[in-house]
């Protein structure tokens, strides 16, 4: 499972970021999010949705083995009883998709909970290769 | 305080002194945001001889209680003071993403007071607070000056800027944000530039402190899930504002050369579906909106820059573009980018554009006058040209600058006569003639003539076209409608286009803030603004409202020559009928002055007495004042 991005239908509303941080924190804090949204202005005039892509390359790089898959989207998740804010996986991130707030105890990273998904109303994050339906005939 | 940033700065932009004090609750309640704590700060503050453009006038920059919260499209945010354009209290709003910046920086009203001695611009970082030098940046136009910014402080600041228009002092001057928004109305634009404020730029990265936020989300998230298949909401995403103007003009209200007539020989050129068909780059929406109104455009005109400026939307493409004369959509937009560069309201500014074609087409600006050009209806080179003059105050520009009741007066020749304004502020892009609710909205309207203040074009239709029989009262109610979302700074549409229920918003505040807030307690806060400002205008104006309160003769007298409107006109009778039922509606007295019983039953005892010290507190009247003032009517929205 994982989000995908078109980015040609982002209207940078923030609806995300602001369900994003309110899922992950009890917040209402965009700059906590762990979707950021680059804007293109006033040329070529793009909104540019940036999250992780679960490469793991953060999971491989950290020190305390603190990123590991977990939970049932299966998503790189950061276990903040083992992290010690190191910053090694920031610095790792091959598209620059794990962020860091001064009040957040771990960098901030996208756990595919989905719920930007199910707020965006532009189809510019949608959920692919869904896991299989059950069908019955 | 839950909702709120919880902080007031006051800025003394003479001495550089900054100071902070807590958000009072009782404060915040009372006026529940923006327009409100503008109205209110105003009223108490600035003398009633202050040169809007002086030192003693306040420059004032508020979000409102849902900027920046979970609450349907919190993106507002309000600009107030004293109004060039129309001596009275000003405040104007832009969506876009500054207003919830400044909440998650902390703050809730920003006081700009005296003049700074040298260009300068405001620099927030959460708690860091500083007056920078912007000698740098003076004379840049709006947009260009946020591409630089946004490269010097990072793209993480929201920045808003004013163009040269703003510096110059002319009288409808804007700010502008998020390349496209503005606080566009009222001249807010030359009162920052007044005080030497170039720009505001703030990165914000708090938490907004909620009472009940899994409850705010749960909320929000449901109305999400109800309004994403509302009938409204495709056409809406994709054609915006303009999606209007096809409407406007088979609706007869649609301003063409001026005003001279309803229906635009040419509409389909600057319709709604052009836009989407020619000019679109990308769909762009305030924050926390998921209908996107916004649309971002490319402007390509041989000989000319392509130019890329966020709009046109209906008032644009209505007053840059009908009333201008304008078929070509490329062709408004590029009349909007210039507009938007130099700091300029499209607004006032394409209804003084054409005013000026108008003035021309009779003779009475000339060639010489305008520096060997011309000003033709729909031609863009002479429209860039002029407007030029205008935000330079340039010769013959000077005489524009300052809108077009001030114009008509240096101009005189019965110019006035088709200066389609209220209070010196434009009308926006409506015709009245078929809709006299609307007519009554601008004119009694406490900045003149803004849709916004109150938009009736469907109460009407509702009412019926051809009678003034039934209009004040309802006109009272959407007066008091916009100040709910100019005070709680969400946006008005998802009420109007998709049935957001002003209940669900008040349960929005609720959970936010934890008040027990209800409709009846914000409708309250809308008429005591409406008052408050009403009797600052008369303190600033003088006496009796009723002289303020007048319509352009061409709407009330000269009958729409054709379209699907002919022949019809407001008529001074009517006109004079529907403001005495408006004041007696309001329980104000005859001659438009609130009342004593008015003024206390809205908790201000004090403005009464001001009033009656100048001799302008309202008679009382026999019988009392109604006990309800204003008649719902659900109109659809814009």
């Amino acid at each position: 499972m994982r989000i995908k991005v078109d980015r040609a239908r982002c209207t940078g509303c923030k609806l995300c970021q602001q369900i994003c941080t309110i899922e992950h924190y009890g917040e209402i804090n965009p700059k906590k999010a762990a979707i950021r949204i680059g804007a293109e202005f006033p040329e070529p005039g793009v909104f540019t949705p940036r999250l992780c892509v679960q490469c793991g390359a953060c999971a491989r790089a950290c020190p305390e083995g603190a990123i590991e898959r977990a939970g049932s989207a299966n998503a790189f998740v950061i276990d903040p009883s083992k992290c010690t804010n190191c910053g090694v996986c920031v610095e790792t991130c091959p598209i620059g998709v794990m962020y860091v707030h001064a009040d957040a105890p771990t960098p901030i990273k996208c756990d595919l909970c989905l719920k930007c998904t199910e707020v965006c109303n532009t189809g510019a994050l949608t959920v692919a290769d869904p896991p299989p339906r059950a069908t019955s005939r | 305080m839950y909702g709120f940033g919880g902080t007031i700065v006051r800025i003394n932009l003479e001495t550089g002194e900054i100071r902070r004090s807590p958000t009072p609750e009782s404060f915040a309640r009372e006026w529940l945001g923006a327009r409100g704590f503008v109205a209110k700060t105003i009223y108490d503050e600035v003398p009633r001889d202050a040169d809007p453009l002086g030192p003693e006038n306040l420059f004032i920059v508020a979000p409102g209680v849902l900027t920046g919260s979970f609450a349907p499209c919190g993106s507002k945010l309000g600009f107030g003071c004293v109004s060039p354009l129309t001596n009275g209290h000003a405040d104007s709003n832009m969506g876009g993403h500054l207003g919830p910046e400044i909440k998650y920086a902390g703050y809730d009203m920003i006081v700009f007071e005296r003049i700074s001695p040298k260009p300068v611009y405001l620099f927030i970082d959460d708690d860091t607070i500083e007056i920078r030098p912007a000698g740098q940046y003076w004379g840049m136009g709006s947009l260009d000056l946020e591409t630089r910014m946004k490269k010097d402080l990072g793209e993480d600041f929201q920045i808003a800027t004013i163009g040269p228009a703003g510096e110059n002092g002319v009288g409808f001057a804007c700010i502008t944000h998020d390349f496209g928004r503005q606080a566009g109305r009222c001249g807010v634009g030359a009162v920052m530039g007044s005080k030497r404020v170039k720009a505001i730029a703030v990165r914000g990265t708090k938490s907004l402190p909620v009472h009940d936020l899994p409850g705010l989300t749960k909320h929000t998230y449901d109305i999400i899930q109800r309004t994403k298949p509302h009938p409204n909401m495709e056409p809406w995403q994709k054609y915006g504002t303009a999606l209007f103007v096809s409407w406007a003009n088979e609706h007869g209200c649609f301003p063409s050369r001026n005003f001279q007539t309803t229906y635009h020989e040419g509409w389909e050129g600057i319709s709604g579906e052009k836009l989407a068909e020619e000019v679109l780059v990308t769909h762009k929406a305030c924050f926390g909106c998921w209908m996107n109104c916004g649309k971002y455009s490319r402007a390509r005109i041989p000989g000319k820059p392509d130019t890329y400026l966020e709009g046109p939307e209906y008032e644009t493409i209505a007053l840059c573009g009908g009333s201008c004369g304008m078929t070509d959509i490329h062709h408004v937009a590029y009349a909007n980018y210039l507009c938007d560069n130099l700091g300029l309201d499209t607004m006032s500014g394409g209804n003084i554009v054409g005013f000026a074609m108008e003035c021309y087409e009779k003779g009475i600006v000339t060639k010489k006058d305008l520096e060997g050009h011309e000003l033709r209806w729909g031609n863009i080179d002479d429209f860039e040209h002029f407007v030029g003059m205008i935000a330079a105050r340039r010769g013959i520009g000077e005489v524009f600058a300052h809108g077009t009741r001030e114009a008509a007066r240096k101009l005189g020749k019965g110019t006035i006569t088709f200066a389609e304004q209220a209070k010196g502020m434009e009308f926006s892009g409506y015709d009245t003639r078929w809709y006299s609710a609307q007519l009554l909205s601008y004119c009694t309207s406490d900045i003149g003539a803004h849709h916004n203040r109150s938009w009736a074009i469907t109460a009407d239709i509702e009412l019926g076209q051809d009678t003034p029989v039934g209009k004040a009262p309802v006109v009272i109610y959407l007066q008091h409608i916009r100040p709910l979302f100019d005070t709680w700074c969400c946006c008005r549409l998802f009420w109007g286009e998709l049935d957001v229920t002003p209940e669900e918003h008040t349960d929005a505040i609720r959970y936010l803030t934890g008040w027990d807030m209800t409709i009846e307690e914000s409708m309250r806060v809308s008429e005591k603004i409406w008052n408050l400002t009403r009797a600052h205008y008369l303190e600033r104006n003088g006496g009796p409202g009723r002289k303020h309160d007048v319509a352009p003769l061409r709407q009330l007298e000269e009958a729409i020559p054709n379209g699907p409107a002919e022949g019809k006109k407001v008529g001074s009778e009517n006109f004079e009928y529907m403001l005495s039922d408006y004041y007696a509606n309001r329980g104000w007295d005859a001659e438009g002055n609130p009342t004593r019983e008015v003024l206390e039953t809205l908790g201000l005892p004090h403005v009464a007495d001001n009033l009656e010290k100048r001799g302008l507190l309202g008679r009382p009247i026999p019988g009392g004042i109604p006990k309800v003032r204003g008649q719902k009517l659900k109109p659809k929205a814009m």
